[in-house]
């Protein structure tokens, strides 16, 4: 039987649970409204390293030992790791992975990476490649700064759009057997060029991204808004929510009651200031924390999961480039 | 809608525009204009000590430069200037101090990556077109002044 559902989506035949799920905070993030969410609060964003790129490989690490630990697992009983980051050559995932002895899918899907893990990690579930798949994304303040804009130190102004991307990561262990929270569904979104060249207003570049796997998803599934608890997108942030909005209810959907902004949950605006919001690939990872735990406490019965990414290259962007925009959309059930 | 159609698509960037909150002009100019005001009048405050002792304009100049440039850039490598910059906007980085340090930031950001090819190959990566455009405006303003002048 056909697995595939409509044009984009997959609806899974067999079970696929979320045994844990983990999350290590970075210091502005362990501050924020989510703070007694995460696992671990790092309250040094060097992580005890000499360079953010070997922190954020520690961040990374540290996120996959803890989901392991909490699966009452051993790094053995993992078939297959799906991990990504922000970094040229996704080294934080790399290097982290290199300390183990698992099989390795390295991910780059911005800061898409979770949704686009948690994706395959499920597809591999439910195709019987393994029992048991470990899911990771992370992302530094300090090094996406440093390879994306300008040196940390550098005394300039951030725009009112710009987001601040999220320290840290978070995990999660994918299996095919148990009473956790399942991923029944996924619908995988396309590349979309919204024409936004403005390296400083990622959430108008991924808007039109998450509305067109919104749509699509409701279509495939033949659902709305009424069918979910709650919709969270990645790292849209104030702005790209606004556009969101606008953009689905021009087509006569409207989410704006269950829909929340896992950019916009991480951080306090008016006290962290961070003007548009959080990002990164460890936005939505970490936020899945809080959202796992409402899961298993039964408050969210049903909610999709989107993480959304900018696929934003310096040198494309320094060409004139516009910057384009990719979501990953996981369905998740309690059991 | 497929892609070539949102590339040109008004509407959209017009839809953006809207939910882009701007900067507060008024306000950050305002703190520019005292803020880099404030850093020239320690500028003039220095000339004038300098000039009581006696000292010649050529030095005296001289070594006001030197003495912002070294201020800034020891607050940089202390973290205080990004947060002075956040606050001064313009008012910062147009002065000497700010080109101070838009030299010493990327000097310790690239640090790293080795004397030689981080630090030494990318500490003008902010200063440098400064540098190249600001010789060659010279160079132009030269030219013009050696026929005019």
């Amino acid at each position: 039987m056909a697995k595939k559902t409509g044009m984009r989506s997959v609806r899974f035949e067999k079970s696929v649970c979320i045994k844990s799920v983990s999350s290590v905070a970075g210091t502005k993030e362990s501050e924020g409204p989510l703070k007694d969410c995460f696992d671990i609060s790092v309250n040094d964003n060097l992580y005890g390293e000499d360079s953010w790129e070997k922190a954020e490989a520690k961040f990374a690490g540290r996120a996959m030992e803890e989901a392991v630990r909490k699966g009452a697992l051993t790094f053995g009983d993992i078939d297959y790791i799906l991990a990504g980051d922000l970094q040229n050559q996704t080294t934080a995932s790399c290097y982290a992975a290199a300390k183990l002895d698992n099989s390795f899918f390295g991910l780059y899907g911005a800061c898409s990476t979770f949704g686009e893990g948690l994706s395959l990690g499920a597809a591999l579930i439910d195709g019987g490649w393994g029992k048991n798949v470990l899911c990771e994304a992370s992302s530094h303040f300090c090094a996406a700064e440093k390879q994306f804009r300008f040196p940390l130190e550098l005394g300039n102004q951030r725009p009112q759009t710009s987001t601040w991307t999220v320290t840290g990561s978070g995990a999660a262990v994918l299996c095919g057997e148990g009473n956790y929270p399942r991923i029944t569904g996924i619908t995988t979104g396309r590349i979309v060029d919204a024409g936004i060249t403005d390296a400083n207003n990622m959430g108008a570049a991924m808007a039109p991204a998450a509305a067109d796997i919104i749509l699509n998803h409701f279509r495939d599934f033949s659902s709305g808004p009424q069918d979910y608890d709650r919709i969270f997108t990645g790292d849209l942030g104030y702005v790209g929510r606004e556009i969101l909005l606008k953009l689905l209810s021009e087509k006569g959907c409207h989410i704006e009651e269950i829909h929340r902004d896992c950019g916009i949950l991480i951080y306090d605006r008016d006290k962290q200031d961070t003007h548009s919001g959080g990002s990164g690939c460890a936005c939505s990872a970490l936020v899945f924390s809080a959202i796992y735990k409402k899961l298993i406490e039964g408050e969210y019965k049903k909610v999709l999961l989107i993480p959304t990414g900018a696929l934003m290259s310096p040198v494309s962007v320094q060409q004139g480039e516009s910057i384009m925009g990719i979501c990953h959309l996981v369905m998740i059930e309690k059991r | 809608m497929n892609n070539k159609e949102n590339k040109n698509n008004k509407e959209y960037q017009k839809l953006v525009k809207e939910a882009s909150p701007d900067s507060p002009i008024f306000k950050n100019c305002l703190k520019a204009f005292f803020s880099g005001g404030l850093i020239c009048c320690i500028g003039q405050f220095l000339m004038n000590i300098f000039s009581t002792y006696g000292l010649v304009a050529d030095s005296r100049n001289m070594l006001v430069s030197v003495i912002l440039i070294g201020l800034a850039s020891l607050l940089t490598g202390l973290g205080w200037y990004s947060k002075i910059g956040k606050f001064c906007g313009a008012g910062s980085v147009v002065p000497i101090t700010g080109f101070s340090n838009s030299v010493t930031a990327p000097a310790i950001e690239y640090k790293k990556e080795g004397f030689v090819l981080g630090l030494g190959a990318k500490i003008f990566t902010v200063a440098g077109p400064v540098i190249l455009y600001g010789t060659l405006a010279s160079i132009v303003v030269g030219i013009i002044y050696y026929f005019v002048g």
